[in-house]
């Protein structure tokens, strides 16, 4: 039996680095593409103007805000079994990020032009202050790493820890704000939004963090230790509830206002693809079977780590794809009491189906944050070493 | 030397009779004309439009037609086309059918200037809410949060640009209410046009001017205001609504 990790072979990890750079250059092509072409080439038009790339930024976004939590839980609630994971926690938080702004900058209609986002401000706007959050973490978490890395910065690391903690709620809070302060549309413009964000990161995070770390330790041939698995695995089950309770409230206090019940029928019964990604992506698949797996223990077994968070991160795109296109596709209401027709899809629900370029873009986001992550953990070495044990049937 | 007091006389009569029949000439001039070229709008004016639901025909398009030709819009329907006005037609529970058209709304509180990340979506000093070509980076968050769906994305290369109306492959853009054709002291197309097609239901003028007819004319008849539980004071009203 062996009780160190072996280092995952030079050939395994360059067949890792060469397929996550296909799935890049994939992305870089099709954004290529798009730039070339115009966003014609992608299913989004002029009612539905998000598409596929923000679900999969705004997944990525969010979900690197809250796979800082396993830091933030050692380095700020002081639980000691999360510390040795800090480290691999900042590196994937800046890797989700990377991956997430590369891929709505590169949607952008003019991505030459993101010079001019950073040159010019206009300070009502929700974006531009997320301009600053997003740059203003990634420095913030480098330090944080920083402080880790380097033993004469540690005494630093919670002070350093304490204000990523701090910065990663504003940013997830401003990621939600960019549609709770959307006063347009039926689905958003919405406070509760905002704390809709932040539990969905600390679940969509924690769920990132468990698949990269369950990945990181088989390519060693190891494993978590049963205990420490368990307690992750039930917070992801805390987490997924946090994030059933606000939707849930959200829709029921639509439901209340008799002049969101035709946009509540629409996402939730009768709008076609949206319900069903709505009950069986979201509740069943990405909140109902990880919940089960997890109180089952099923999760926590040897085969099963990555089932419950694989399904809580389907069950995330399930309900970004809900709430950003369904949406979106809700036409607006300008004449209540009137059947309404025009030439530009007045009172009618809108068409969008995701093209190839878009998707590939997106992959290509989850693909740079992939390779982050992995030349990332090869480089430093972020492989928790305290807690290790053999994975079964390694001799 | 002597003085010839009648002819002094007579030269400084004519010259206040001159006087006289000139000014209000030039002054009328000066109403007319708004400002000098060189100089910068100015907040004395804002622009707006009345729509007379009464005299806007269902099936007429001269309105969206005027504008694609004045603006260098293709005049497609796709939903990736550009459409800076439409007709929209209303039905009411008793089934009757009306028409207006609908564009930019040029809000007093635009929810697309407030949320533009760069400042490309502002609002001019006469009200008149335009899009900055050079600073639009294409995000699209101003058609987010615009309730009227009066923006539109620009999804292909565009060619047969208008002189006066730059456009461009991904910035979003919508109606100027013809801003090239206001700071030349001329009436915005679609008004033309629904004025040469002989409806007269698009009135435009100076909502500031308590003496333009369109102010004379809010005063006078009942409008509306589309999504006005928003309150963004939009400088397009609605008669018979």
């Amino acid at each position: 039996m062996r009780a160190s990790p072996t280092p995952s072979s030079p050939r395994r990890f360059w067949a890792f680095v060469v397929a996550g750079l296909a799935v890049v250059l994939a992305g870089l092509a099709a954004a290529h593409f798009m730039e070339e072409h115009g966003h014609i080439v992608t299913g989004m038009n002029n009612q539905v103007v998000w598409g596929m790339p923000h679900v999969f930024a705004i997944f990525l976004i969010v979900a690197a805000s809250g796979v800082l939590n396993v830091a933030s839980i050692g380095s700020v609630f002081k639980q000691v079994a999360y510390k040795p994971r800090a480290r691999f926690s900042a590196l994937l938080c800046l890797a989700l990020l990377a991956g997430g702004l590369a891929v709505l900058m590169l949607d952008l209609g003019r991505p030459e032009r993101v010079i001019v986002a950073m040159t010019h401000y206009n300070f009502t706007s929700v974006f531009a202050w997320n301009m600053f959050l997003y740059s203003g973490m990634a420095a913030i978490v480098v330090v944080y790493l920083w402080t880790l890395m380097e033993r004469r910065m540690g005494v630093w690391s919670p002070h350093a820890g304490t204000a990523a903690f701090a910065w990663r709620i504003i940013l997830t809070s401003g990621t939600g704000s960019i549609f709770a302060f959307l006063v347009a549309r039926q689905a958003y413009g919405a406070a509760i939004l905002v704390p809709l964000f932040l539990a969905m990161s600390f679940a969509w995070g924690l769920a990132m963090f468990l698949v990269a770390e369950s990945l990181l330790y088989r390519w060693h041939g190891i494993e978590v230790p049963v205990a420490i698995r368990r307690r992750m695995q039930n917070l992801l089950a805390l987490f997924v509830i946090a994030v059933l309770f606000f939707v849930l409230i959200h829709h029921l206090t639509n439901i209340y206002f008799a002049k969101a019940i035709p946009f509540e029928r629409f996402i939730l019964m009768d709008g076609g693809v949206y319900p069903q990604l709505f009950w069986w992506g979201y509740v069943v698949a990405g909140s109902v079977a990880p919940l089960i797996l997890i109180w089952r223990g099923a999760a926590s077994a040897t085969r099963g780590t990555l089932a419950a968070p694989l399904l809580v991160v389907a069950g995330a795109f399930s309900l970004l794809y809900v709430f950003i296109i369904g949406g979106q596709a809700y036409p607006l209401e300008l004449f209540p009491g009137f059947e309404t027709t025009s030439s530009f899809g007045d009172g009618q629900v809108r068409s969008y189906a995701p093209s190839l370029p878009e998707v590939a873009l997106g992959f290509g986001g989850l693909g740079i944050a992939f390779l982050i992550a992995h030349i990332g953990a090869h480089a430093f070495d972020f492989l928790p070493r305290d807690d290790v044990s053999p994975a079964p049937g390694a001799d | 030397m002597s003085v010839d007091h009648g002819r002094r006389k007579f030269l400084w009569e004519s010259a206040a009779l001159a006087g006289i029949a000139i000014a209000p000439g030039i002054t009328l001039y000066d109403l007319a004309h708004g400002r000098a070229p060189e100089a910068a709008a100015s907040t004395a004016v804002r622009w707006g439009l009345l729509v007379d639901m009464n005299q806007c025909e269902s099936g007429c398009n001269a309105c969206v037609t005027a504008c694609d030709t004045e603006n260098g819009l293709g005049g497609g329907k796709r939903a990736t086309d550009s459409q800076w006005i439409r007709k929209i037609e209303l039905k009411d529970m008793r089934g009757r059918v009306r028409s207006l058209p609908m564009m930019c709304q040029h809000c007093a509180h635009p929810p697309c200037v407030d949320v533009c990340p760069t400042g490309a979506s502002f609002k001019r000093a006469d009200g008149i809410v335009l899009v900055d070509r050079h600073t639009c980076i294409g995000c699209r968050y101003c058609m987010m949060a615009c309730p009227y769906g009066a923006r539109s994305f620009v999804h292909e290369p565009v060619t047969n640009q208008k002189p006066d109306v730059p456009r461009g492959k991904g910035c979003v853009e919508s109606c100027t209410l013809c801003v090239h054709r206001i700071d030349h002291d001329r009436i915005p197309a679609c008004v033309e046009a629904c004025t040469t097609a002989g409806r007269k239901a698009l009135l435009f003028g100076d909502l500031n001017d308590p003496r333009s007819e369109i102010s004379q004319r809010l005063a006078a008849v009942a409008t509306t205001q589309v999504r006005a539980d928003l309150r963004l004071d939009t400088a397009v009203r609605y008669h018979g609504l």
